[in-house]
């Protein structure tokens, strides 16, 4: 350390006369005064009560949740990512899709991982494809925005369940239909809005048509759905 | 003549060198890993030979690696025998210093193999170059999978890309999953998804691999990208004719649509295919096997679901009677109802 200063003294000497003044020093350690805050941030993420920080998770998840519902060019969802609210969607529709078969004992199981396998490998599936298309979104983002956009479809399978309590008739499949189109077509827009940004703009199709299937095959699991009947063909 | 003897001694021992080199740098990751008990030895040997999937970007950069990691064991050494020949008194503190230093090298060394490693295979960019393609030229491939191409005597061109048929696995997936939901299909084992996705992706990759072999057999000149794209393209016609008769029920309906759609996207795969064999046994081989496995395919998807739809069918439309009512008089009509339906079903479908 000494060497280097002896070596460096005659070449920078001019400069120190020149820009810094003989009292500040300028070896050694500089610190910067640590106030309260930093000491309140380590106490805020290591030592709070567990509710607050549930709730402030949760207040994240549902501010993204209205995110996707209006969806607007925003790039929230993009910016703090997290797979909380895919989650807590995912295994929402999944047990909403349980029991819904003619044989209760056999299709109960499946079902659940069914769902479950379809979300999160579609995603994927949509993620790779994207970022081999030449995407600058990130593998996580892609994930959360995906995930987000079930939101619609979710909502639509709980008044899907309303209206079944209400009978299997034509004009239930009707309604049913019809909010299911509705929400299938919200969360292939919501998405679009998110995720075609980072692409290059003549490849968008390319990106948008696996989105398209992807929410496809969710809205179609949510439209065959039927409660456990009281006797089948 | 002194000169190119000199040169050559130069060359041997920069060879030596070289080996000398490799075997410390191994010698010394090998006893890093061993107290993790990772594999990171292995992936390095590997990664130093290995050339095949590298460019030349990345064996510079691995050829630099080496070099700095050589020039830090080296570095590491050179102090180890420095302090060796110091004194005798602080030596056990030093060398316990220093070993550490050491050791911490030797794990920054490890540590940045196995990342490279993990990088150089699990690198999604291998993939890249074959999903660079226009939505354009994703539709006029489709379109052109059902135009057959005359021109037999020069190797027709085939595309090498692989979004066309990824997007059109899926598809047919997602047209399977339709057909077997509406067939009433119950999976005892696994799920309608995982049934599904399996059929698909097997049939794609299986009968790719397994006529791709047979094309080497016979001599064809197709690289296995490009089995694969032209098999996934002639997805499209099954696509298109199990999604009109999932819908429409009719039996004559689709039997046309086999033959038509179907036959044309095989006559496209086989003219591409007979472009690039020779000789006529080779060709009948490697055509008809393909025709014969493509069109089978499609007559499986549409009877695996279907019969069991047209049996509710005939008899929803036959005596309505509830199966859980016992009506004695009733019982034999509904049987024999039901027994000459399954009947007429299977007898339609062998």
């Amino acid at each position: 350390m000494a060497e280097a200063d002896e070596s460096n003294k005659p070449l920078f000497a001019g400069l120190a006369d020149v820009s810094i003044s003989e009292d500040i020093p300028v070896e050694g350690q500089i610190t910067v005064p640590v106030g309260p805050p930093a000491q309140d941030d380590e106490y805020s993420t290591l030592d709070e009560p567990v509710k607050d920080t549930i709730l402030r998770d949760l207040k994240a998840v549902g501010k993204k949740f209205v995110h996707v519902m209006y969806p607007k060019k925003s790039s929230a969802l993009l910016r703090d990512w997290d797979l909380w609210g895919p989650l807590l969607l995912c295994v929402t529709l999944a047990l909403m899709l349980q029991g819904g078969a003619a044989d209760k004992k056999d299709d109960g199981g499946p079902q659940f991982a069914e769902v479950f396998v379809i979300i999160w490998f579609g995603s994927v599936v949509i993620t790779l494809n994207s970022k081999l298309l030449g995407g600058t979104i990130s593998f996580f983002q892609s994930l959360c925005v995906l995930g987000y956009c079930i939101l619609p479809l979710t909502v639509a399978m709980i008044i899907c369940r309303l209206v079944l309590l209400g009978g299997t008739g034509t004009v239930s499949f009707i309604v049913r239909l019809i909010m299911v189109v509705a929400s299938f077509s919200w969360s292939t827009f919501a998405s679009t809005a998110f995720l075609a940004d980072s692409q290059p703009p003549n490849r968008k199709a390319l990106v948008v048509y696996p989105i398209f299937l992807f929410y496809f095959v969710i809205g179609w699991m949510v439209l065959t759905f039927s409660p456990s009947p009281t006797a089948g063909p | 003549k002194k000169k190119m003897y000199s040169l050559s001694v130069h060359v041997e021992h920069a060879f030596h060198e070289s080996w000398d080199v490799c075997f410390f740098f191994a010698f010394t990751t090998l006893c890093a890993s061993v107290p993790q008990g990772s594999g990171s030895a292995v992936i390095d040997m590997e990664n130093m030979d290995d050339t095949s999937g590298s460019s030349f970007e990345d064996m510079g950069e691995m050829h630099q690696r080496m070099k700095e990691e050589e020039e830090v064991a080296a570095e590491a050494a050179a102090t180890e025998e420095d302090t060796d020949y110091g004194e005798f008194l602080g030596m056990k503190g030093i060398k316990g210093q220093l070993g550490r230093q050491v050791a911490d090298e030797v794990w920054q060394a490890g540590k940045r193999q196995a990342s490279k490693a993990f990088n150089l295979y699990a690198n999604i960019d291998i993939l890249r170059p074959y999903f660079d393609v226009e939505p354009i030229q994703v539709r006029n491939r489709l379109i052109e999978s059902l135009i057959p191409v005359r021109m037999i005597n020069f190797p027709q061109k085939i595309a090498g890309e692989l979004y066309g048929p990824l997007m059109l696995v899926f598809t047919l997936v997602a047209i399977l999953l339709h057909g077997m939901k509406t067939s009433g299909t119950v999976i005892r084992e696994g799920t309608l998804m995982g049934t599904a996705i399996g059929t698909c992706f097997g049939y794609w990759l299986g009968v790719s691999s397994f006529i791709f072999f047979l094309a080497y057999l016979c001599n064809a000149q197709i690289t296995m990208l490009q089995m694969l794209s032209l098999l996934g393209y002639g997805l499209f016609s099954h696509c298109v004719v199990l999604f009109v008769t999932y819908n429409v029920h009719f039996h004559s309906l689709f039997y046309i649509l086999w033959l038509v759609i179907g036959g044309l996207s095989t006559l496209r795969m086989v003219a591409a295919l007979i472009s690039r064999t020779v000789g006529q046994t080779p060709r009948l081989i490697l055509c008809g096997t393909l025709a014969t496995l493509h069109m089978l395919f499609l007559l499986y998807l549409h009877f695996t679901y279907h019969k069991i739809v047209e049996g509710i069918l005939d008899t929803l439309e036959g005596p309505n009677v509830p199966p859980i009512q016992r009506v004695a008089r009733d019982l034999p009509d509904v049987a024999t109802h039901l027994m000459n339906n399954t009947v007429k079903s299977l007898g339609i479908s062998m």
